[in-house]
């Protein structure tokens, strides 16, 4: 089963080098977004630095989208899907790999943001622990659910509009705990970080579990 | 001797669509069986519903000793199904492609090396990104992924479809070969001559169910390879 | 239960199988009963009932509100039970359930936010807050809104079903968990001017609440039989349909048998 899983992970990983979506159009895309933001809200007047970590996380839960919308896309070439049913790879080690494909990319992406972040916005980086747990759980709830809710969609001509109306809603407590815990690694005040860190692991595990189990259900349906 | 296949007035859907209407078949260990008849018949959906692919709704449905209607996911790894879509990743090369499919389905290397070679992808082609390939080449890429899993049971949806006169022979050795080893082979195609030569027997299929089982016509004495200075002309079939 | 009608059955069972509406007896009784429900509702709650001490005519407006919101969450409660049984009996009977149990409760959900608000802006002098409750009742609503959109978009019968029934199973994790991040979320920050949405309620007042709720419950399980009873007559007319589709489709066979020519390719 692990073995399924590492080899669907390094599939995907192996397309993504390949066609270099992520690094061509995702990353880009999340760098404009943040120095857009940083056009709406003057950098002057203290807001940009105090909303820091919102605007992150709103980066990073787009680009997620488009992350996962892409790993789903791959498995919707001719033929792919029915290839898939009858390889005999448990679903649940599909669902896995990818998730853990996007895992990566995200993790990838996120070092990059963060460094972006420091320079542009000047943010106060501090709280290392604290904001890599977050980071972790964080990029794994997203691409568990990401995963998920994309094999929702696999196949429908509209899929590219309904997976971020369907995906963005349910990550709300993903924002909410993650922009906390990055508020409290920051120096804010009477944040618990660690509890909403603890909040959003709670997140991930509820969807790898979900994921698991309901995505054979997907790949037949 | 032990059915492979085994349905009877077998019902299967496609959408709201029956595309099988009761459709009754018998295939025994070994045999190498034919199905023929117009497009739209449902040959493509018959092999897909062997594979498990496509609900069967009414009727008897087994494959290998498994319940395809109530369970259609248990037959699913030991059969293989050369379908209309390569099933190809296009940012992979030819030999990434089968080396995944082939160790999804538990090939080892040297089953994975000895189908990539029997196809003929082991040279230049070997490290082509499928995107960039032929149509026929395409498919003897999906052929190769079928091959190193080696499945009990092939089901082979035109198998000759694009593929020039030396790929054809190459298919035809090939099924043969998997027979001799014990596999059974289910194929359709439009091509009436090479396929009642490859055939055991053939059945006729239309309006979703399969009315004549007839013997095939006495093949003509296999050619040993392309003869010079003839070309088959194909008009390549995708129904 | 079969999923394809027996071949055998003549056309008058067939016939009387697919009723011509979906009332029935019970509907009927239901159906009054609720109307009758519905009178007493307006009259406890617009004219028996006595205005309360600190919010004076608006409560009122909880006589709605609450019956309603109870409802809406029990019409998303019930398509997160319908899409668990779907998944494991695969009945169409389970899924006709979870189709009506969601419409009806994105109804009753617009309902209680429109009430809801139209409560809050002169009690607290905003349509909106967010705080867990309102934010959770909300986000309830969108999840509903897109099972629908989910179940529609699929054309493959059983596929936007069970892809729905997923989204439907997931209904409720979401709920719970949007609830408690964002009641902690905002426990941070206390406005004093969210005040505590159930008043202390006693004599009348109480009896025009329990009133509301048997009327909403009433017209809550009329509307919810009648929609789940078209669901199951569509399910027939598909079975129906099926049964003539299969007999053509043979007759596609006969005659081409009957023309030995082979179609062009």
């Amino acid at each position: 089963m692990w073995r399924d899983v590492a080899l669907v992970a390094g599939r995907d990983l192996r397309i993504e080098l390949r066609s270099r979506v992520a690094t061509n159009q995702v990353a880009p895309f999340a760098l404009l977004v943040l120095i857009l933001f940083a056009f709406a809200l003057d950098p002057d007047t203290g807001v940009l630095e105090s909303a820091t970590p919102g605007l992150y996380w709103i980066v990073v839960l787009f680009s997620g989208t488009l992350a996962v919308s892409r790993s789903g896309s791959v498995d919707e070439a001719d033929g792919v899907r029915d290839a898939l049913r009858l390889s005999g790879l448990a679903p649940a080690a599909v669902f896995l790999g990818k998730a853990a494909a996007v895992v990566a990319q995200l993790l990838v992406l996120e070092l990059v943001l963060v460094g972006a972040v420091g320079v542009l916005y000047d943010a106060p980086l501090a709280g290392f622990p604290l904001m890599t747990a977050t980071c972790l759980a964080a990029t794994v709830a997203i691409a568990a659910t990401g995963v998920l809710y994309s094999g929702l969609v696999a196949g429908l001509r509209v899929r590219d509009t309904l997976l971020p109306l369907l995906l963005l809603p349910v990550l709300a407590p993903v924002l909410i705990g993650a922009t906390r815990a990055f508020e409290d690694a920051f120096g804010a005040d009477g944040i618990r970080g660690w509890e909403w860190c603890g909040l959003v692991v709670l997140f991930a595990v509820v969807y790898v579990v979900a994921g698991c189990l309901a995505y054979g259900a997907l790949l037949e349906g | 001797m032990e059915l492979v296949v085994h349905f009877r007035a077998a019902v299967a859907l496609l959408g709201r669509f029956p595309a099988l209407a009761g459709i009754d078949l018998d295939v025994a260990q070994g045999q190498i069986v034919l199905l023929r008849g117009p497009n739209g018949a449902g040959k493509t959906t018959l092999l897909r519903a062997c594979a498990g692919l496509v609900p069967v709704v009414d009727g008897v449905a087994e494959v290998l000793g498994c319940d395809v209607r109530r369970d259609p996911r248990a037959v699913r790894g030991r059969v293989g199904l050369l379908g209309h879509g390569a099933g190809l990743y296009d940012d992979l090369t030819v030999a990434e492609n089968v080396r995944f499919w082939g160790r999804a389905g538990r090939a080892e290397a040297a089953d994975v090396a000895a189908a990539l070679g029997l196809l003929g992808l082991d040279g230049r082609l070997r490290d082509v990104s499928a995107a960039k390939l032929s149509a026929g080449q395409r498919r003897r890429t999906s052929l190769a992924c079928l091959l190193a899993r080696r499945p009990q049971l092939w089901l082979l949806d035109e198998p000759h479809a694009g593929m020039d006169a030396a790929a054809r022979d190459q298919v035809d050795a090939l099924v043969r070969q998997a027979v001799a080893q014990g596999a059974t082979v289910v194929f359709s195609s439009h091509e009436t001559d090479r396929a009642t030569g490859l055939a055991d027997r053939v059945v006729e299929i239309t309006g979703g169910t399969a009315h004549v089982d007839a013997e095939p016509e006495p093949a003509p004495t296999p050619p040993p390879g392309p003869e010079p200075g003839t070309s088959e002309k194909v008009t390549a079939d995708v129904a | 239960m079969s999923d394809v009608s027996d071949p055998t059955e003549t056309e008058a069972e067939a016939e009387a199988e697919v009723p011509a509406h979906t009332g029935s007896r019970a509907t009927q009784v239901l159906g009054l009963a609720a109307l009758a429900a519905l009178a007493l509702w307006v009259l406890y709650g617009l004219v028996w009932s006595p205005p309360d001490r600190e919010m004076g005519d608006l409560v009122r407006l909880l006589y709605v509100h609450v019956p309603v919101a109870i409802l809406f969450y029990a019409g998303a409660g019930l398509t997160t039970f319908a899409s668990l049984m779907w998944l494991r009996r695969r009945s169409p009977g389970w899924d006709a359930l979870a189709v009506a149990a969601a419409e009806l409760g994105v109804v009753f959900g617009a309902l209680t936010l429109l009430t809801g608000s139209i409560w809050g802006k002169p009690t607290w002098n905003t349509f909106w807050t967010w705080d867990a409750r309102l934010t959770s009742t909300a986000l309830l609503e969108v999840l509903l809104i897109g099972y629908l959109a989910v179940r529609r978009v699929d054309p493959s019968p059983s596929g936007g079903s069970t892809r729905a029934s997923i989204l439907g199973l997931l209904l409720f994790p979401n709920v719970i968990i949007v609830h408690f991040s964002v009641d902690w979320w905002r426990s941070l920050h206390q406005k004093a001017t969210v005040t505590r949405l159930d008043p202390t309620i006693e004599g009348d007042m109480l009896v025009a609440l329990m009133v509301g709720m048997a009327a909403g419950g009433l017209v809550f399980a009329w509307l919810l039989i009648h929609r789940f009873r078209v669901a199951w007559l569509e399910q027939q007319v598909e079975r129906h349909d099926l049964d003539a589709a299969v007999a053509a489709r043979r007759a596609e066979g006969q005659l081409s048998t009957n023309e030995p020519e082979a179609q062009p390719a």
